[in-house]
């Protein structure tokens, strides 16, 4: 990948390359796998909270019988988008957000392999959120809800669900290049010496996510554009009326499904498995454990899907296959709680905000993972699925799991990306009112679930017995909300305060720590040389025989400077990233994934647009490959080859 | 770390959910079994709850006490411990070992509740329409909606159908599509315009089996005592989703039988001259026989109504709900939905027909009179 721009190349493309890495406008054209990974993360907070407005909404229809908050056709727009918007627009665009940011940081790299398609994947979903949200305004949001089950997805009226095939496709475009672009950089591009079994179990957990994304969003793909076919274009795959199946659907979306859950998930988990040992002070127990059985989960996580669909009829023999292996997916996962576990034990725990967060997230995972296992024994499943059991099981695997791990991992790494500690009292007060709020939110669901409350219903009679528990449910859902502004105001408080967070505020382990916070554009003045798991911290500490950390006195210097906040020093004494030559900022990206929406409203209201949106799409290609190498203003880089690792004008 | 607030929280919880698992009186709960097959799920799922009650203790346990235990203190520190081969080992086998035995009953019972249950067994065909549930029983020729009767102790044995409706209109062609003729489940490809998935469930007496167009699902009921117990769609399927609900009623089995013939009957003819005569007139003369059927009564070609949309209502009046169960039988009610009823049950297929004060009142009173 890397190569030498000549001169020569310069003068090729029809439009100069933007040269500015700074200000309001740099931010559209930046290709700069930390402010993408900003722009990911804000995008997805944004998010969080639109989603979280809608579940409010859906919280105070359901708080007393008869509600009047809503009518039908509302709620069912708003429990599809908040389903939706949570799983599509907040947590697999955060973990991106954690993803972009820090692979290349984690591994010793200036970029990923390719920045402008790490640009592209942004604005292919950001312009997919938009799409999606721009229903509300044009007739009606989809309605169907996430999983979208033929033929209902195909009779519903008006152009909600297909709003829903669309949106979901751009989506699935940007997941697919970032995947790529993710899982090549960590194959490729690891600093000397990270051989795969020194790689963090972050870098780990987010490899095995993008096979699962590589793997999985073509599942998707088939089955939206089928729908999509069926809705507009008068195919009838799902329609049994003349040989189509609805079950098809249900195979396809649940064979996308369950490893989009571990896509959801694994993230928080490399997240968690990064600071408990940080701030126990001690090693991860059992890496190789954590690793395989993370590789594990994402093998055995395609050989599950059936069981969100034992009540379809399937027949013994497969239900019976199904629960056993749903059954046994509980051990790779069961294996990654003991050994978070172990590496508490016998640790000196500094209670940071990260670390509760992280304690949250296996005490609340567990109480999910369990849930979990009582789906496989499908005759009580039989009476829990498609009741608010189930909504209870996925909120404390997805909201007591992968939001307290992304929590856990925003406190964690914020003064790494802002250069600033988020307040440590906010936090916890934050950590405590959602803790309890969470608990107070879904943990009723259980029972609810249990007596005989079905999901998606937008109103339940007097009678049922089922009113104090979903009184309990809205009030905890107003403390979640509550807690979400706590760490609005942090953030806020924290942006006025001076930029002066340490380059390793936390006595961390791995290399992202190594450079200075915020870490320069080009991340490392050197590229490190990396001799062990955890390098960093055998810089810092070495052990006595007994097993206890015996700081480093050699080099003392350098980590000591590191720890108070000179790394700009140290950096400075090696010439403070002069000659290093990082990919020019483009215009291409944002320009090509206009293209797919305006492809998407031609689908929906008239082909003109549609052609328009491919031409679009068509110039912001050819201009992505015509783009001269690197900005007008920059002198020519010579010192190109000098940069080893990341290298992207053909990215 | 404020840990007696984790410890006390935890308990609390724990207590609550204890208390509540344990079984309750609940209308519509899977933890009030009142057969045969219920208790059986109910029983399987206590079990995996105890064992998962235990790991739950285990695991929340040591956490709070790691917390407590290894906070850090001033010169405390930290043993450097990377890992054991062993204790991995045991925890990656342990929960096989437990989770093999947890295989066994739920495969047994898998196998026990497919299939159609040996000895004398009650045949009925559900057919899932949006939004309320049909009733047909094939044997003998009885044909009802919103209430299941059933007889205790005798397994019924229920074939699951999807049907049509002149479904949402095409938003591009403005045409109604697909027409739905409430067939029975052994054809079930006549009747799939715009059928979707449902899924029938009555909590206390068995678990839910999905109602799929283009399949015939079956699963079995069976109830120990007379009562009523009631059901509801589990499977997302639009507007009225919340509102298709319905009751089964579970009689002895001469009442059963008592039941059955009373339903083989045509329905009540009104005196001539009652306020129900006038109602039937307006009945078999305006838009309501197009989609009701009411066994006896013709319409004005001379045909027998035949259900085509909605619900056969030759014996409405011995139902104590209609409308998906959202209404209990009563004048009031019956007024109500005649008035508008896509007013009070969001997407009704039942258009408003506009109907006067005292249209209302006549069909009011002839439905009243079909016991």
């Amino acid at each position: 990948m890397a190569t030498v721009a000549t001169p020569h190349e310069e003068k090729r493309g029809f439009l100069a390359r933007p040269g500015a890495t700074y200000g309001f406008m740099s931010w559209f054209t930046t290709v700069d796998h930390k402010k993408i990974g900003i722009l990911y993360g804000a995008s997805a907070l944004f998010f969080f909270f639109v989603g979280g407005f809608e579940a409010l909404l859906i919280r105070a229809q359901l708080a007393t019988p008869n509600g009047q908050v809503l009518d039908a056709g509302a709620y069912n727009q708003i429990f599809t988008m908040h389903g939706l918007t949570m799983i599509f627009l907040v947590v697999m665009p955060l973990g991106a957000a954690f993803t972009n940011y820090l692979v290349p940081l984690m591994i010793g790299a200036r970029d990923v392999a390719f920045p402008r398609m790490n640009a592209l994947s942004y604005w292919v979903f950001i312009f997919g959120g938009v799409f999606l949200y721009s229903s509300f305004l044009l007739g009606g949001a989809p309605n169907g809800g996430w999983f979208g089950y033929a033929p209902n997805s195909v009779a519903e009226p008006g152009l909600n669900m297909s709003y829903y095939a669309i949106g979901l496709l751009i989506l699935g475009i940007s997941s697919t290049v970032s995947a790529v672009n993710l899982a090549v950089t960590i194959i490729n591009m690891r600093a000397p010496g990270m051989t795969l079994m020194r790689m963090p179990v972050f870098i780990w957990m987010t490899l095995v996510v993008q096979f699962l994304l590589i793997f999985a969003i073509p599942v998707i793909t088939v089955a939206l554009i089928e729908l999509l076919f069926d809705r507009q274009y008068g195919t009838h795959f799902f329609d049994p009326g003349v040989g189509g199946d609805p079950i098809l659907w249900q195979h396809l979306f649940w064979l996308f499904g369950h490893p989009e859950v571990y896509i959801l998930i694994l993230p928080a988990m490399g997240i968690v498995s990064e600071i408990l040992p940080v701030f126990a002070r001690k090693p991860l127990f059992g890496y190789a454990f954590i690793v395989f059985s993370g590789i594990a989960i994402g093998f055995m996580g395609w050989g599950v899907w059936v069981h969100h669909m034992f009540t379809a009829g399937l027949g013994p023999v497969t239900n019976s296959a199904f629960a056993i292996t749903t059954m046994f997916i509980a051990v790779p996962t069961g294996v990654k709680i003991f050994n978070w576990l172990a590496t508490l034990w016998k640790g000196q725990l500094k209670g940071g905000t990260p670390l509760y967060f992280s304690i949250g997230f296996v005490a609340l995972f567990v109480i999910g993972g369990l849930s979990g296992v009582t789906h496989a024994v499908v005759p009580s499943d039989y009476q829990q699925q498609d009741t608010y059991y189930v909504v209870a099981h996925f909120h404390y695997v997805l909201f007591g799991g992968a939001v307290f791990g992304l929590f856990a991992g925003l406190f964690y790494w914020w003064p790494k990306v802002f250069g600033r500690m988020l307040s440590e009292s906010l936090g916890k007060w934050q950590f405590w009112i959602m803790f309890v709020g969470m608990n107070l939110t879904f943990g009723p669901f259980h029972i609810l679930g249990l007596q005989g409350m079905p999901r998606r219903i937008y109103t339940y009679p007097d009678g049922m017995g089922w009113d104090i528990w979903n009184l309990v449910s809205s009030v905890g859902a107003l403390m979640v909300g509550l807690s979400a502004v706590l760490f609005a105001v942090n953030v806020l408080l924290t942006a006025r305060k001076p930029r002066n967070a340490p380059a390793d505020p936390w006595d961390a382990r791995t290399l992202e720590w190594t450079t200075s916070s915020p870490p320069p554009e080009y991340n490392f003045e050197e590229i490190p040389q990396v001799h062990a798991l955890d390098d960093f911290w055998h810089k810092k500490y070495t052990e006595s025989p007994a097993g206890d950390l015996v700081p480093v006195v050699a080099g003392a210097s350098d980590t000591a400077a590191l720890k108070n906040g000179d790394a700009g020093e140290h950096e400075k004494g090696h010439g403070g990233g002069h000659g290093i030559h990082l990919p020019s900022p483009s215009y291409w990206p944002i320009v090509l994934a206009a293209g797919l929406p305006m492809m998407g409203y031609g689908v929906l209201y008239d082909w003109k647009l549609g052609v328009a949106g491919g031409v679009v799409l068509l110039v912001g290609a050819y201009g992505w490959i015509l783009e001269p190498s690197v900005a007008e203003a920059e002198p020519a880089p010579a010192l190109a080859a000098a940069s080893t690792g990341s290298e992207a004008d053909h990215g | 770390m404020a840990v007696p607030k984790v410890k006390v929280l935890a308990g609390s919880a724990l207590a609550v959910f204890l208390l509540a698992a344990c079984s309750d009186t609940l209308p519509q709960s899977t933890l009030n079994p009142a057969g045969p097959l219920a208790r059986t799920d109910a029983n399987l799922y206590k079990l995996v709850f105890i064992i998962a009650m235990f790991v739950f203790v285990l695991v929340e346990g040591l956490i709070i006490f790691f917390v407590l235990k290894y906070r850090a203190r001033p010169g405390g520190r930290a043993e450097q411990i990377h890992g054991n081969t062993r204790m991995e080992i045991a925890w990656t086998i342990a929960p096989i070992i437990v989770l093999a035995i947890i295989a066994v009953p739920t495969v047994k019972v898998i196998w026990d509740q497919s299939g159609r249950p040996e000895g004398k067994v009650i045949d009925v065909d559900v057919i899932g329409h949006q939004w309320w549930w049909e009733f047909r029983y094939p044997d003998d020729d009885v044909i009802s909606a919103n209430v299941l009767v059933i007889p205790t102790d005798i397994p019924v044995y229920i074939r699951l159908c999807s049907s049509g409706s002149t479904g949402p209109t095409d938003p591009k062609t403005g045409v109604a599509s697909g027409p739905a003729t409430g067939q029975p489940c052994t054809d079930p490809a006549s009747n799939l315009g715009n059928a979707v998935i449902h899924s029938f469930w009555v909590p206390r007496l068995n678990g839910k089996t999905d109602v799929v167009p283009g399949r015939t699902n079956t699963m079995t009921l069976q109830a120990d005592e007379p009562g009523v117990y009631l059901g509801q769609c589990a499977e997302f399927c639009s507007w009225s989703h919340a509102n298709m609900r319905f009751k089964v009623q579970a009689m002895a089995p001469a009442d059963y039988e008592a039941w059955l013939v009373e339903q083989q009957a045509d329905a009540v003819v009104p005196a001539p001259g009652s306020l129900a005569d006038k109602g039937m007139q307006d009945f078999a003369t305006g838009s309501c026989i197009g989609c009701h059927a009411v066994k006896g009564l013709e319409t004005t070609s001379g045909a027998p109504a035949a259900a085509i949309q909605g619900p056969d209502l030759t014996h409405f009046a011995s139902r104590d709900c209609f409308a998906g169960c959202m209404f209990e039988t009563s004048t009031e009610h019956i007024k109500t939905w005649l008035k508008d009823p896509p007013a009070v049950k969001p997407g009704s297929f039942m258009p408003n027909y506009k109907l006067t004060p005292d249209q209302i009142d006549a069909l009011t009173a002839y439905l009243e009179s079909l016991t």
